[in-house]
């Protein structure tokens, strides 16, 4: 079973509906026993960084998620990736989950050609910097679709895949362990974004 | 860099899509979810669906269709059409809609925007527009393009953006319908007043429209219904062409 962490944070209905499509058994449970008792983990998130930490804190599910971490795959999507991170920089600085070295920071401070829009929002081309079983059905360079102002940075040993935007190389897909790591939404990617899912269901 | 969008606009009343279709080889040309189907498979980078109907039975259907659409096709889907308040905001992103637009709703109470923006992002707030030109003047229009607000359309798209709309579909009744190419001097005037993507909508009426309008390069997508629906233009077809005139595009 797939457990897609629930703490009030963002709409469930796609992933949900997407990991269905795939025929995969999933559970959308915010409970800890369920979040052990799952083969792997995904970590949803919209919204601003210090209101899903603490939401995530308010939930009990920090230590969990820390611990479950260590024994299966554990995927974090948009701002659940950027969770999985040391800190952010979102509305003042606030803790990550600490589960990746890096941190996360509003992708316009690093933009050198001030006319592109933020957010980073549509289609772009992932490009695969390391291969990975994520990648068992993606083909290097296939679009997927992000919508973000903030992104992961420093962390380049871990990065599997980016996107560029402007002179930016925007932190795709990262990996350390048994965490991975999606700044696009892979339920929104089409074709190539339910193949990276069943991918991870096959981890 | 990010690709530039195709999206295919479905105008849904009482539970099918109006506006001609003319397609072949497919069960149900007007049933939203087949036609939905149809386009994903084809390539498009995302689905506008507006709802047209008055009723709270029609209303009814119409979340139901979204949802059917929503469980099956994995590509962004914005939802418009009667937008008034928050509550109808959570109606269609719990359907399984990702941005919702607002039109007349916005008109009619602007706070809807900043408030729709705090509650969701303002990635998920799509400022719609009914522009014409009036006495020299970008005019704001509202009720489908049926009454002249008064309001500076220019001025109205700022604050909209100013107030959190993350994103701003352009519909220029000059060239709606007409199928002569898209608005692109009234385009080219929303460009250079917000940083938001912008949809450009109405007037397309072939390839050559949609690889004219990407040569301005602040427009980020393009949005047409009926030369899609009447197949005039196959979406893969028009991806592929346009990414032969250097046209960043998803195949």
């Amino acid at each position: 079973m797939t457990a897609i962490v629930d703490y009030g944070v963002g709409n469930l209905f796609s992933l949900q509906s997407s990991l269905r499509s795939l025929s995969l058994e999933t559970e959308v449970t915010g409970d800890a026993e369920r979040l052990r008792a799952a083969e792997r983990i995904i970590l949803p998130g919209v919204g601003a960084f210090g209101n899903a930490r603490a939401r995530l804190d308010g939930a009990g599910l920090v230590p969990v998620l820390l611990e479950e971490a260590e024994r299966k795959p554990l995927l974090g999507i948009c701002l659940g990736m950027q969770l999985l991170f040391e800190r952010s920089f979102e509305y003042g600085e606030c803790p990550g989950l600490g589960l990746i070295p890096g941190e996360v920071a509003f992708l316009g401070e690093d933009l050198g050609d001030k006319t592109l829009k933020i957010p980073h929002m549509g289609w772009n081309s992932l490009e695969i910097l390391r291969d990975d079983p994520l990648f068992k059905y993606f083909k290097n360079g296939e679009y997927v679709y992000y919508v973000h102002s903030f992104y992961a940075r420093g962390c380049r040993e871990d990065t599997l895949g980016i996107s560029r935007y402007g002179d930016v190389c925007v932190t795709g897909a990262v990996r350390r362990g048994n965490v991975w790591g999606a700044q696009f939404h892979p339920e929104k990617s089409g074709g190539a974004g339910l193949r990276l899912l069943r991918a991870f269901a096959e981890l | 860099m990010l690709a530039k969008r195709i999206i295919p606009c479905l105008d849904v009343r009482d539970g099918r899509v109006v506006k001609g279709t003319n397609f072949e080889g497919l069960r149900d040309l007007a049933d939203p979810v087949d036609l939905a189907r149809f386009y994903n498979d084809s390539g498009a980078d995302e689905l506008v669906f507006y709802d047209i109907t008055a009723s709270a039975e029609g209303r009814g259907l119409f979340t139901d269709i979204l949802r059917r659409v929503a469980s099956e096709i994995f590509i962004p889907l914005t939802v418009g059409g009667g937008i008034r308040t928050l509550e109808d905001f959570d109606r269609v992103l719990k359907c399984g809609a990702d941005k919702v637009s607002v039109n007349s709703g916005a008109i009619a109470d602007p706070s809807i925007i900043a408030a729709a923006a705090k509650r969701y992002g303002d990635q998920c707030v799509v400022l719609s527009m009914d522009v014409k030109r009036v006495d020299g003047q970008f005019r704001l229009f509202a009720k489908g393009g049926r009454e002249d607000t008064g309001i500076d359309a220019m001025e109205w798209a700022v604050r909209g953006v100013g107030d959190g709309a993350g994103e701003i579909v352009l519909n220029s009744i000059d060239t709606d319908g007409v199928k002569g190419g898209f608005d692109l001097e009234m385009l080219d005037e929303l460009v250079r007043r917000v940083s938001v993507p912008i949809i450009a909508s109405g007037g397309a009426g072939n390839m050559e429209h949609f690889a004219e309008l990407f040569t301005h390069p602040g427009v980020d997508a393009g949005l047409a219904a009926s030369i899609f629906h009447t197949k005039q233009v196959d979406i893969r077809e028009l991806k592929r062409f346009l990414r032969g005139r250097g046209v960043e595009m998803r195949l």
